[in-house]
């Protein structure tokens, strides 16, 4: 009788008034430090939006970036440059990433090569992105002794071929080995089975996986800095310095002049918007298109 | 393929870099003269520079990074709330480094020199806080690392603590432990190798960061010790020399690029490696 009643004493018990306070504080403290963590964004987000309005009008977009002193113009040219190298970049290292990923997947999943070409994949991921614009200035810039869109794009190349096959990798698991079961039963070469079953169903997700790669390498400064350079003219040819939207807002935001800064703020409102929305259309193309 | 680039890319540079190498060899980590008008180039400051930045931005974003990520993948807020904070994270992330730049020139540049100019004041007896303050110092380059490396440790020890089995949740609710006790004593401990593999990965990034840093750091070839004197990274180096450079110093930059990628190189493999002997313990947990 005794132990019992002992028993659901105990299962009674109170949570100890230190306990809870305890338990209180750490949730406020938590709270806080996400708090704070979130203030620079906000500030990031309402300064781009705020600065960025002023100078957005219909020219930004058609005319050419102004020199010192003059307070008008935009940055059609960056615009136009950014696309033509992302596009030199998409068009050499796509094919060469959904091969590889296709090669890791389909024809030889468990060999040690393609072992090894995952790790490397990943480790290429990690390299800094100015390491990719040394490499291009070592193997286009030198060799073709000058500066030009092609070697920002090699250099936007190398830094989206490893983000494209893993993705790519990632979105061929994705098809179930049913469907090639069924493939081959049917009587289908290997070919047949990829390039009509999984390379069909694999489709969205691998195209999310290049939307993204390009809304990255659309961002990047580093490797365009000093392959493509920069140019206050259209581009007429590819072996030509070109101008990006990036390095104009690097090379702008360092200016004492205020009209050029302000221009830095709409090209980064730009910059951003392209960004973002290519992000959040791969999204959707993908949730829209898959199961 | 993707080898061969690999090696293609450690190639290029080495090439590109042998004359460097042979001429300054391994003295080249330790001096600290970058005069390019004289031909004589050491990376020591760089080196120093791009560690301590990339730490203080570690020391910064860790215990942001991780109660962000202890809010999102317990059940303090309500699951929209959630969703947007993740949206907001994931924005943060997919922000281009330059616009972080920007953003630092106009905000954080006047922030720190108005800040740092009284705290050297009054603290500047401690070596690290010695004055005068710039604006464009150590500090303000650590400052927005650490913002850009928040959705890293985020992304990553979210994963880690929503990996652990819920069996271990309840358990330890069950037996009357508070939220925090489980937090604290269950969750973080059984995740604990998870977020040592996202801040190491982390580290990487800052190591390797270069447009954002470049932009608010100084970019200043002495060597110093104090948070609010000008400095340099490797990569902000780069960025900053190599479309002037010629001869011989293209070859220095290059023996530079080679020293950061083997940084990074080694700072990846140590937090790959981690992250799979996670996924191991936690199969067995």
């Amino acid at each position: 009788m005794s132990i019992t009643q002992n028993f659901f004493n105990q299962l009674g018990r109170k949570t100890s008034f230190f306990r809870l306070i305890r338990n209180y504080l750490l949730t406020l403290f938590c709270g806080f430090l996400s708090f704070i963590a979130l203030v620079p964004l906000f500030s990031l987000v309402y300064l781009l939006i705020k600065k960025g309005l002023l100078l957005l009008h219909l020219s930004v977009f058609t005319g050419l970036p102004p020199p010192p002193g003059i307070h008008e113009g935009g940055f059609g040219n960056a615009i136009l440059g950014t696309l033509i190298m992302v596009g030199i970049a998409v068009l050499m290292a796509a094919p060469l990433g959904i091969l590889g990923a296709l090669f890791i997947n389909e024809y030889a999943p468990s060999s040690p090569l393609s072992g090894t070409v995952r790790f490397v994949a990943k480790l290429l991921t990690g390299i800094p992105s100015i390491i990719c614009g040394a490499f291009a200035f070592a193997l286009v810039v030198l060799t073709t002794g000058k500066f030009s869109a092609l070697a920002g794009g090699v250099a936007l190349s190398v830094l989206m071929l490893p983000t494209i096959l893993l993705t790519s990798e990632q979105a061929l698991k994705g098809v179930p080995s049913s469907y090639r079961d069924a493939s081959y039963g049917l009587g289908a070469t290997a070919f047949q089975t990829i390039w009509r079953i999984v390379l069909p169903e694999a489709l969205p997700s691998i195209m999310m996986g290049l939307m993204l790669a390009i809304a990255r390498a659309a961002g990047e400064t580093a490797p365009v800095l000093f392959t493509a350079l920069f140019s206050y003219n259209w581009t007429s040819s590819l072996m030509e310095p070109t101008a990006s939207l990036s390095v104009l807002i690097y090379n702008f935001s360092a200016l004492p002049y205020h009209y050029q800064v302000q221009m830095a703020w709409t090209a980064s409102l730009v910059l951003v918007v392209m960004v973002t929305g290519t992000n959040i259309l791969a999204q959707f193309f993908f949730r829209r298109k898959s199961f | 393929m993707i080898i061969v680039t690999l090696i293609l890319i450690i190639y290029e540079i080495m090439s590109t870099a042998w004359p460097a190498i042979r001429h300054f060899g391994f003295h080249f980590l330790i001096s600290s003269t970058w005069q390019p008008n004289r031909d004589i180039y050491g990376v020591l400051p760089m080196i120093i520079g791009t560690v301590t930045s990339s730490l203080i931005a570690l020391l910064l974003a860790l215990p942001l990074g991780l109660s962000i990520a202890i809010f999102l993948s317990e059940s303090f807020l309500p699951a929209t709330m959630r969703h947007a904070i993740r949206f907001i994270v994931e924005m943060l992330a997919a922000t281009p480094s330059v616009v972080y730049g920007l953003w630092g020139i106009f905000v954080l540049v006047p922030l720190v020199q108005d800040y740092g100019d009284i705290i050297s004041k009054h603290f500047g007896f401690i070596p690290f806080l010695r004055g005068p303050a710039y604006g464009n110092s150590l500090l303000t380059a650590s400052l927005v690392l650490a913002l850009m490396v928040l959705p890293t440790i985020t992304a990553i020890s979210r994963a880690a603590l929503v990996a652990v089995p819920a069996t271990l949740r309840e358990g330890s609710y069950a037996l009357g432990a508070t939220r925090w006790e489980t937090i604290l004593r269950v969750l973080l401990p059984c995740a604990a190798p998870g977020i040592v593999a996202a801040t190491i990965l982390a580290f990487g990034r800052a190591i390797g960061e270069t447009m954002a840093v470049a932009m608010l750091i100084g970019n200043s070839q002495r060597l110093t010790f104090s948070l609010f004197s000008p400095s340099n990274t490797l990569s902000a180096l780069l960025a900053n020399q190599f479309a002037e450079a010629d001869g011989l110093q293209i070859s220095a930059l290059m023996y530079a690029a080679f020293l950061l990628i083997i940084m990074t190189l080694g700072t990846n493999i140590v937090g790959e490696l981690v992250l799979r002997y996670t996924h191991r313990r936690c199969a067995t947990a």
